[in-house]
């Protein structure tokens, strides 16, 4: 097993390691001393921690309490507004709209790259010449900068001279305006599934592999096909790698920004929550205006929601590992 | 030949000839899953005449995008190369440690701190160049490299602290403890035993750290947007979005060029990937 570890894999086996460690009772006596050390390893993580994560994020909470223009960093005035912003942005026509598809687009791509992942899964878990060797190529789309994915799949949609029309005009389908505003959703809908099928297959892979062999083999002694075996034995002896591929796949969805922003600027349907606020924070695509306070509101949301995953996250690996 | 080994011989001829149709299969898969990639190849080696017509191979394949790519593209390459190097050095300083740390050492708070590197992984990147594109505003350092080394790290920091710790755990307890016989600090245990030890899973959180910091566009693309030539080659590739009058040729270029590490990552690490991966983090 050779494949790439995924930042949300390593998760998946790292954090129940420490709890594992026993303590010896003559360790116990003189605590002190490895407390200290500890501390003095980890040293750097925390102060890490504190500037690089703590900060940037209090700064962004704070600039929501804000009001934030582009003048407040030449007289350095903001005034606190309590929750007046949140109001307001959530007051606003656009507010619904992007959560609508925000919504859309977090649903679609995690639903059809689960699927697609767990039928690539289920047909590599066994090994056939070459298996190996495909798999890997699998993970390119994955591995590969986001900015030169997005860029091909921009020029692929091209109207008059992209490929995709081209194929779909072999078929007698007409060309499809792909990057407009109405169709912006579902274009970058399909490359985001794209982007998202390797760590599907990953994972899920990874969880397949954990099955016990025996199980098939008492299965197919009773007589049971393929079909039934997939959903008998695998399905369900994947629950957890699923709800836990679901939960870091929906918040992944969530919080992309680069696909989309590569492909139409956010622009007409594609505008999700967190191009939004990349938007509005940065003055481009949809938003002419820079809105600093906007957007932080909107991330902010974002982080809230982020925050409450990682809760729904421990909760499911702990009762995993209470099995 | 015995019936039971030409039963057996039938019947494993027979799974051959099944596993092939499966490869058939995989192949095919894999062809329309990389389309997208042999696409822009194709059209980086297609004449620049010849693009909008959307050949399915390049006729007469020229490297002239390849040349505009040298002449125009070296300075974000070199740019991305010194950002990706920065990060991997500030992402093992601050990881290697706190694996040890939280995997070796009786860390008080250790289940704290693992679940906020989880949470870290979860927090939107937009958040994050809000955050930090107020405080490099202030500080006066947008469009610097330290700076966007520092916010590229953050996407690292979490995943090499936590493979470290899935790694380190696993070393066998006597090693560390012949060690400490010996009269080793903590230090030099770490420094002589746990690190070289863990070397391949340094490899590996050097290997993403460097590719996820090569691949950054958001970071660069807000705190580093006027950074000119000092700007990573993504934003090498998304110049060439704005401009008036978009040349796919020498941008898909540039893309199938911004693509080596991902081919290094693919080919030569393959090895410490999985040795990484099998050593620690594999846990059932």
């Amino acid at each position: 097993m050779w494949f790439v570890k995924t930042s949300s894999a390593a998760v998946l086996a790292a954090p129940t390691e420490a709890d594992e460690v026993v303590v010896p009772p003559r360790a116990r006596r003189r605590i002190r001393p490895t407390t200290w050390a500890a501390l003095g390893f980890v040293a750097p993580l925390l102060v890490y921690v504190v500037v690089l994560y703590a900060y940037p994020l209090y700064e962004n909470v704070s600039m929501s309490l804000h009001r934030f223009t582009r003048a407040t960093y030449v007289t350095g005035e903001a005034p606190f507004t309590g929750l007046d912003v949140y109001r307001e942005v959530i007051a606003s026509p656009q507010f619904w709209t992007t959560v609508r598809q925000t919504t859309v687009f977090v649903v679609v791509s995690l639903v059809v790259q689960y699927v697609g992942g767990l039928a690539l899964a289920a047909f590599f878990r066994r090994s056939f010449p070459l298996s190996s060797l495909l798999r890997a190529l699998f993970l390119v789309p994955w591995l590969m900068p986001i900015i030169v994915s997005g860029t091909t799949w921009q020029w692929m949609m091209d109207a008059d001279s992209g490929v995709l029309n081209r194929f779909l005009g072999l078929v007698g389908i007409d060309p499809v305006w792909w990057l407009n505003a109405d169709h912006a959703l579902a274009s970058v809908t399909i490359a985001n599934i794209w982007l998202g099928i390797p760590f599907n297959l990953v994972i899920l892979y990874s969880g397949m592999q954990g099955i016990p062999d025996e199980l098939y083999e008492a299965a197919s002694l009773d007589g049971a096909g393929a079909w039934r075996q997939f959903w008998s034995i695998t399905f369900p002896m994947l629950r957890p790698v699923s709800a836990i591929t679901l939960l870091l796949g929906f918040v992944y969805t969530l919080k992309v920004v680069d696909i989309i922003w590569i492909m139409t600027m956010g622009t007409g349907s594609s505008q999700t929550l967190a191009t939004w606020a990349y938007s509005m924070a940065f003055g481009k695509g949809s938003s002419a205006v820079i809105k600093y306070s906007e957007a932080s509101v909107v991330g902010t949301i974002l982080l809230v929601v982020a925050l409450v995953m990682g809760f729904v996250y421990l909760a499911a690996q702990r009762r995993q590992e209470e099995r | 030949m015995s019936t039971t080994a030409r039963v057996h011989a039938a019947r494993h001829g027979n799974r051959v000839r099944r596993s092939w149709w499966r490869t058939a299969i995989g192949v095919v898969l894999t062809l329309v899953m990389l389309f997208p990639v042999y696409w822009m190849v194709n059209v980086s080696l297609t004449p620049r005449t010849a693009i909008r017509a959307g050949r399915l191979f390049p006729a007469s394949p020229t490297l002239e995008h390849y040349a505009i790519v040298l002449r125009e593209q070296l300075p974000h390459l070199l740019t991305s190369v010194v950002v990706g190097l920065g990060t991997v050095a500030l992402t093992l300083v601050v990881a290697a440690p706190a694996g040890y740390a939280l995997s070796r050492l009786l860390l008080p708070g250790r289940r704290v701190l693992n679940f906020l590197l989880i949470v870290a992984q979860m927090i939107p990147a937009v958040v994050m160049a809000l955050g930090f594109y107020s405080i490099y505003s202030r500080l006066g350092v947008l469009d610097t490299i330290p700076g966007l080394i520092l916010a590229d790290s953050t996407i690292a920091v979490p995943f090499g602290v936590m493979l470290f710790v899935a790694f380190m755990s696993g070393i066998p307890r006597e090693l560390l403890q012949a060690a400490q016989i010996d009269g080793a600090s903590h230090w030099r245990t770490f420094r002589s035993v746990v690190l070289p030890v863990s070397r391949n899973s340094a490899v590996t959180v050097a290997l993403f750290a460097f590719l996820w910091a090569w691949s950054d566009f958001l970071f660069a693309s807000t705190l580093n947007r006027g950074g000119g030539s000092l700007r990573p080659i993504t934003m090498g590739i998304y110049d060439y979005i704005g401009s008036q009058n978009q040349e796919w040729g020498p941008m898909m270029a540039t893309a199938v060029v911004a693509c080596v590490p991902t081919a290094i990552l693919l080919v030569v690490a393959q090895r410490y990937v999985a040795a990484g991966v099998t050593a620690g983090a594999v846990k059932d």
